[in-house]
C-alpha cells in the first residue's frame, strides 16, 4: 500500500472539513445551477451548429439520484422510423457539471434499426445531463436532466 | 492490454430479416481520465479507449466516440437491424492506436 500520509487529515483539519462538508451539502441543495460551468453549452452549439434544437422526441433513462458517481446507468433512445427517408445519425450527450462537458456522440445509420443506446457514465456532481439528436434533414431534437450524484465520479 | 477479451451478447443468434438485434458488451480498460492525480501530485497522463465501432458482415451499423466521462470497464448496448448472415465485429480504438477487438455471428433467415 503506498498511502500518501500526507493526505491523513489530523484533528483539527478533520473537524474542520467536517464543518465545511456540512456548510457545501447546506449550500449544494440551493446553488445546483451556479457552478454548472463547462464546455458543454459550447459543445452544443457545435454539434448542431447554432441552430435551435426542439425539445422532445429524446428520451434519456437516467436515475434520479446516483449514489455513484464513477458509474451512473444512461439510456438514451430517440424516436424515429430509422428508414432511409427519416433517422438519426448523430446523438451527442453532454454533462454540465463535469471538468469537461463531452460525454459521447454516437452515430446511426438506417442500418441501426432503432436509436437506442445504453451505456455507463462519470458524473463528478449533481448536474444536469443534455441529449441532442441530429435528423438526416437537418433538425435538432434534446432532452436534458438532472442527476444528483452523492459521491462524485471524478476520482482524486 | 493487447489480450483483452471483451464479452459480447446478442440477444439472438438467428434473426429474420428485418427483425432487430440488440447487442451488449462489456470490455475491461481502466479509462482514464487525465484528470487524476497520483500521491506525488502529478496528473496521470489520459488513457481511455475513444472510439468504438460495430460492423456486421463488413457494413457498419453503429459507432460510437467516447469521451473521459465514460466509467471504467465500458458497457455498452445498442441494436441493430439484421439484413444478412456475417459476423458480427466489435472494435474499440485505444488513445494510443492499439485495437480492441471482438466478434459474434449472426445468421439472418
Amino acid at each position: 500500500m503506498n498511502y500518501d500520509t500526507t493526505l491523513r487529515p489530523n484533528r483539527r483539519q478533520a473537524l474542520s472539513l467536517g464543518a465545511a462538508g456540512i456548510g457545501a451539502m447546506v449550500l449544494g441543495t440551493s446553488i445546483v445551477p451556479a457552478y454548472a460551468k463547462n464546455d458543454a453549452e459550447e459543445l452544443i452549439k457545435k454539434f448542431t451548429g447554432g441552430k435551435p434544437a426542439t425539445e422532445g422526441k429524446v428520451n434519456l433513462d437516467l436515475p434520479e439520484i446516483a449514489e455513484n458517481g464513477n458509474t451512473v446507468p444512461i439510456g438514451i433512445s430517440v424516436e424515429s422510423p430509422m428508414t432511409e427517408q427519416s433517422h438519426v445519425t448523430d446523438l451527442l450527450v453532454v454533462a454540465d457539471g463535469n471538468p469537461r462537458g463531452g460525454v459521447a456522440k454516437f452515430h446511426f445509420s438506417p442500418a441501426s434499426g432503432v436509436a437506442d443506446v445504453s451505456t455507463r457514465i462519470r458524473l463528478a456532481a449533481t448536474q444536469n445531463v443534455t441529449a441532442v439528436a441530429k435528423m438526416n434533414d437537418g433538425t435538432f431534437y434534446t432532452t436534458s436532466k438532472q442527476v444528483k450524484v452523492t459521491i462524485g465520479g471524478c476520482g482524486g | 492490454m493487447a489480450d483483452v477479451k471483451p464479452r459480447i451478447k446478442l440477444d439472438k443468434k438467428e434473426a429474420k430479416k428485418g427483425e432487430i438485434v440488440e447487442v451488449k458488451a462489456l470490455v475491461s480498460h481502466i479509462m482514464e481520465t487525465g484528470q487524476r492525480k497520483d500521491s506525488k501530485g502529478e496528473v496521470i497522463p489520459r488513457k481511455i479507449l475513444n472510439k468504438f465501432a460495430c460492423t456486421v458482415n463488413g457494413k457498419e451499423v453503429f459507432s460510437a466516440d467516447f469521451e473521459p466521462a465514460i466509467s471504467a470497464n465500458p458497457y455498452i448496448q445498442f441494436k441493430f437491424k439484421a439484413a444478412e448472415s456475417g459476423p458480427v465485429v466489435l472494435t474499440w480504438t485505444d488513445d494510443d492506436g492499439s485495437k480492441i477487438v471482438g466478434e459474434e455471428k449472426i445468421t439472418v433467415t
